[in-house]
């Protein structure tokens, strides 16, 4: 501890100072209103999202007839309540960018990273609270800012949330000026934000770790957010700078990305996937991480392969970096790259083939308790699964000439996005809800909203492949256009009558939430049984934390010890002369 | 709602859709043994009062079965598909005697010049159609692309060719039709307000007709 | 093996990046930093690749012995903030203040110069959509004075793209690395720093290092190449 001269600070340790409103709800510096805050905008953004895909189902389910209710858009967006192509451009634009960037993105690494890491590392807050509040309050600009796009004349982004430049970088061609600006303006600066907030996760997992949390003791949650915040640093500014190139284009005269004078239209794709890889992986190795912590409180069991698992997440995130060539199969790119970039691809099914095997091992002989979260979390198994090997379609590369832009890679993108982050955020949700707010959500409803979602998610995005199969390419915005395509007609109505019901249930998770504030069931100390730190403190935790600085004994998934009668042993318990049986060598 | 390809009329079809029910295959087995094995377990051991889970933390045997079990698979995937790849996109894959083609790509239609009667591009018998491409059966045709504006993509599901057309770029694909019809092709890259009714139609003739429709083609522009 | 860890006594701190927060933090964030210049030398590098007669030779359009004089300004203000950490490391406040002032100047001056090359690039007809037509680079363009391997200055246009690009990045960093040096000097007025704590001084350094380290690189390949 020589060099570390200066201590760091613990932040409001003990004294419980009152702060006023603006300080504590408003402008917070602790980790946990920030995690909440995070917490209400993405659920908002996730709602507008949600509300954008309805708009797309039905153009796609009904074209030519008025949309419910879509009498209320104006005339540049749906006259009479029918879609216009720009307008549903937008749409299919907008879905995507508010999904990735303002929904599931904040929600796994703005609310989860915040709330979570302090807590379940023994710190009484992040290294730069300031920092943190901070890089909320860049955040919220920037989802004004792409709101702001809705309202503008031209209307919104309509070039795909891959923006592929020459259509995105000449309002001539897309027929969007002001929208596409403000799209570019927000990702850059939302990228500020995820990049402070990726250095301030960064120095607290490695600064302000609790005595005897060593790096084998994080959880795994921990873990990935780590790894995860890494990607965001090293990615977001590539995003940053091909954003700001691509706005310099439109605004100030570049030619980036304009063939006509020098430019390459090609290097916007790689720069953006170069970012838009890792960034896949940044939007589900959190969703892996939380999923292990509930599936080994499930099932009252040790992590199977808790290193194995740790070596696969940093696995995945280091080929994440080689593989961004497979989004490019029939880009014009170099085919003989392409040969690389199907290896590499194919090699990245290995982890997470590694990550399901060893959650199923962790399921096998337990004692599985069916709590929301573990219904959640044992879905997003069952749905990652699907997801990875769909994915193995596209990484053939003669396969994916036929698969590109179609169906299938939407289907493949939903069941990884949708089947696994969003489920494993529903259970994450569920798990850390009590210790959030302090009170229980309701189990009954919520095992409904988990069924009726399990099943309509299914009913929506499992057909899918099955026109991408067809030859139904993406973002169209009336396929009846093509002929071949019209047997697939009554497919896509019932994709959209599963998806209408799908955003309906989902009313039972808001109702649940909102109602379970302030009706729910005080939640104990520990209501799950679990043994992370975070569970030692009172629901909610006061400002700081922990009362003294926690010490950890152990690794963070001892369930079922023989050491204890219970079938769990908090990090933190002192056994005294007592020995983990698991240090003998040899066992396990 | 069908896993089954659509029929089809190139001769890339027999490799690629091989290759596509294979990874079917092989992909529904390992769907059917995690989702089963998931299910099995889920009741099997599902928490009943008294009992305590069994403590272990792993396994190296067993992972070490799952990682080489899935590298292997995939590997063997990507070793197969490599010659295919090759066979269809490598550079210089198209064969010599492939017929030659331009198509010029816009917001929001293709215009397809035809080599004419002497069969060789840029001579003066070359005349181009909007929206229409025809070309003779089993004869290799190189469709070199070019794009006036935005990124397009050159799709037509029967022959299992996609190919996107950018700006500045000079891209070609080449296929090998094996069926007479008509075909339809698509644009599979938003390129705009207009993408979804950016659809032209390929029209395989068999060779005497494919002469037969070039005479009447060039008769019809010499009137003109 | 998998269970070394289990094996430590409970009470083990493992310690952390043996530094600071702030100065672990500033590391972690110059990493991001890094692949944002990566990502705008990168495209350069792949544009200028693509488009050799873009590029008009050193010397032509951008004046480098001005910019070679800025260049020694910009190393020199280094200089300057070693010497200012050195000097709070050893308690002597007033060479602290000394050199922290000459490194704000120094700095300063940097990015004045630069508004003056841009303004004198732009007057000229060199801008970031490349050579304006009707300008008098486009004159010497056309009467073969500039070594451009087009004859058509239009499409010559990424050239100032990525000149103004990366330079004006660079010198917005410069700029915000100015302000924040500034804080930094009052502070250092105000007495804040001391032999045992100077962690503002330390951390403002290193990005100055960084930004420096950056110019060098955009020196070689903008200007000298």
């Amino acid at each position: 501890m020589a060099t570390t001269a200066i201590p760091h600070e613990p932040v409001a340790r003990t004294e419980h100072q009152e702060l006023p409103f603006i300080r504590k709800y408003i402008f917070a510096t602790d980790h946990k209103i920030i995690g909440i805050q995070f917490l209400i905008m993405s659920l908002l953004f996730l709602f507008v999202g949600g509300l954008l895909a309805m708009m797309i189902r039905w153009q796609l389910g009904f074209p030519e007839t008025p949309m419910p209710g879509g009498t209320v858009l104006p005339e540049t967006m749906a006259p009479g309540g029918i879609l216009l192509p720009e307008f549903y451009n937008s749409l299919v634009t907008m879905h995507g960018t508010l999904m990735v960037f303002f929904a599931i993105m904040p929600l796994l690494v703005g609310v989860f990273g915040n709330y979570l890491i302090p807590l379940k590392i023994g710190a009484p807050d992040m290294a730069f609270p300031r920092l943190n509040m901070w890089s909320f309050w860049i955040a919220v600009p920037a989802g004004i800012l792409m709101l702001a796009g809705f309202f503008v004349e031209g209307g919104h982004a309509a070039a795909g949330w891959t923006a592929y430049a020459p259509l995105s970088a000449k309002g001539e061609f897309s027929g969007v000026f002001a929208g596409q600006q403000l799209w570019l303006l927000s990702l850059a600066v939302l990228g500020l934000s995820s990049i402070l907030g990726a250095t301030n996760y960064i120095t607290t997992i490695v600064n302000l770790r609790a005595p005897g949390m060593t790096w084998f003791r994080l959880p795994l949650s921990i873990w990935s957010l780590f790894i995860t915040a890494i990607l965001v640093l090293l990615a977001i500014p590539i995003l940053s700078g091909a954003a700001i190139m691509l706005f310099f284009d439109q605004t100030i005269g570049t030619h980036f990305f304009d063939p006509t004078a020098g430019g390459q239209p090609l290097l916007w794709q790689h720069l953006f996937w170069y970012f838009g890889h890792p960034e896949v992986y940044i939007l589900i190795l959190p969703a892996m991480g939380m999923v292990s912590d509930i599936i080994a409180n499930g099932s009252r069991k040790p992590l199977f392969g808790y290193h194995s698992m740790i070596y696969a997440l940093i696995a995945i995130a280091f080929l994440g970096w080689i593989v961004w060539g497979h989004h490019m199969f029939q880009s014009g790119m170099n085919p003989t790259l392409g040969m690389g970039f199907m290896v590499t691809t194919m090699l990245i099914a290995v982890p997470s083939a590694i990550k399901v095997f060893n959650w199923m091992g962790t399921m096998w002989r337990g004692n599985i308790r069916f709590h929301v979260p573990m219904l959640h979390a044992v879905s997003f198994v069952a749905m990652f699964v699907i997801g990875g090997l769909s994915g193995i379609f596209m990484a053939s590369t003669p396969v994916d000439i036929y698969i590109h832009d179609t169906y299938f890679i939407v289907a493949h993108i939903h069941y990884v996005l949708f089947g696994g982050s969003l489920f494993a955020l529903f259970g994450a949700i569920t798990f850390w809800y009590p210790k959030m707010f302090g009170r229980m959500m309701n189990v009954f409803w919520g095992r409904v909203h988990w069924f009726l979602t399990f099943v309509f998610f299914n009913l929506t995005f499992f057909p899918m492949h099955n026109l991408g199969v067809g030859g139904h390419m993406r973002r169209l915005y009336d396929p009846s256009e093509y002929e071949f395509l019209q047997p697939l007609a009554g497919t896509n109505r019932f994709i959209t009558v599963s998806a209408l019901l799908l955003f309906t249930v989902q009313i039972i998770f808001a109702l649940n939430f909102v109602i379970s504030l302030f009706k729910g069931k005080r939640a104990p100390e520990n209501p799950w049984d679990d043994n992370g730190l975070e569970w030692t403190v009172p629901s909610p935790p006061p400002h700081g934390n922990f009362v003294t600085t926690p010490t950890v004994y152990r690794p963070p998934y001892e369930f079922s010890s023989p050491l204890v009668e219970e079938d769990h042993l908090p990090q933190d318990r002192d056994l005294g002369q007592k020995t983990d049986p698991a240090s003998a060598p040899g066992t396990g | 709602m069908s896993w089954m390809l659509p029929p089809s009329a190139s001769t890339f079809a027999g490799d690629i859709d091989f290759l596509y029910y294979l990874i079917l295959v092989i992909t529904g087995v390992a769907f059917v043994v995690v989702e089963v094995g998931l299910i099995w377990f889920i009741i099997k051991y599902r928490s009943r009062p008294g009992r305590k889970a069994y403590y272990t933390h792993g396994s190296v045997r067993a992972e070490f079965i799952w990682t080489a079990i899935p590298a292997v698979t995939v590997v063997a995937i990507g070793i197969l598909s490599a010659p295919v790849w090759t066979h269809v996109k490598g550079r210089f894959s198209a064969p010599a005697d492939a017929l030659i083609y331009r198509v010029t790509a816009k917001q929001f239609e293709w215009n397809f010049t035809h080599p004419g009667l002497d069969g060789t591009l840029d001579t003066d018998d070359d005349f181009t159609i909007r929206n229409r491409l025809h070309v003779p059966v089993n004869r290799p045709v190189l469709v070199r692309l070019v794009s006036e504006d935005v990124i397009h993509s050159f799709f037509v599901p029967a022959f299992r060719v996609k190919q996107d057309v950018v700006p500045g770029l000079n891209t070609q694909v080449w296929f090998e039709a094996t069926r007479t019809g008509e075909f339809e092709l698509g644009c599979a890259e938003l390129c705009g307000l207009g993408h979804y009714r950016m659809r032209a139609m390929v029209t395989v003739h068999d060779a005497d007709d494919y002469e037969r429709w070039l005479a009447s083609r060039a008769t019809t522009t010499a009137l003109r | 093996m998998a269970h070394a860890a289990f094996m430590e006594s409970p009470r083990d701190r493992e310690l952390g990046a043996g530094v600071y927060n702030e100065k672990l933090g500033i590391w972690v964030f110059l990493g991001s930093e890094v692949m944002f210049f990566t990502a705008l030398i990168g495209s350069y590098i792949i544009l200028r690749f693509a488009n050799p007669g873009a590029f008009a030779a050193p010397g032509e359009v951008l004046n480098i012995g001005l910019t070679a004089v800025n260049t020694f300004l910009l190393i020199c203000s280094s200089v300057t903030m070693v010497k200012a950490f050195a000097a709070v490391h050893d308690g002597d406040q007033r060479q602290l203040k000394l050199y922290l002032v000459a490194t704000v100047l120094m700095g300063a001056a940097f990015v004045g110069v630069q508004i003056y090359e841009y303004a004198h690039l732009l007057h000229d007809g060199f801008g970031p959509g490349g050579i304006r037509e009707g300008s008098h680079l486009a004159e010497r363009a056309a009467a073969g004075e500039l070594s451009l391997g087009t004859p058509d200055p239009a499409t010559a246009g990424i050239y100032g793209s990525t000149f103004f690009t990366m330079t004006g990045f660079h010198g917005f960093h410069v700029t915000m690395g100015v302000i924040c040096m500034t804080y930094v000097t009052i502070k250092a007025f105000r007495g804040k720093y001391s032999a045992t704590d100077h962690r503002g001084v330390e951390v403002i350094g290193l990005y100055w290092h960084f930004v420096d380290l950056v110019w060098i690189i955009l020196f070689t390949i903008v200007y000298l190449i």
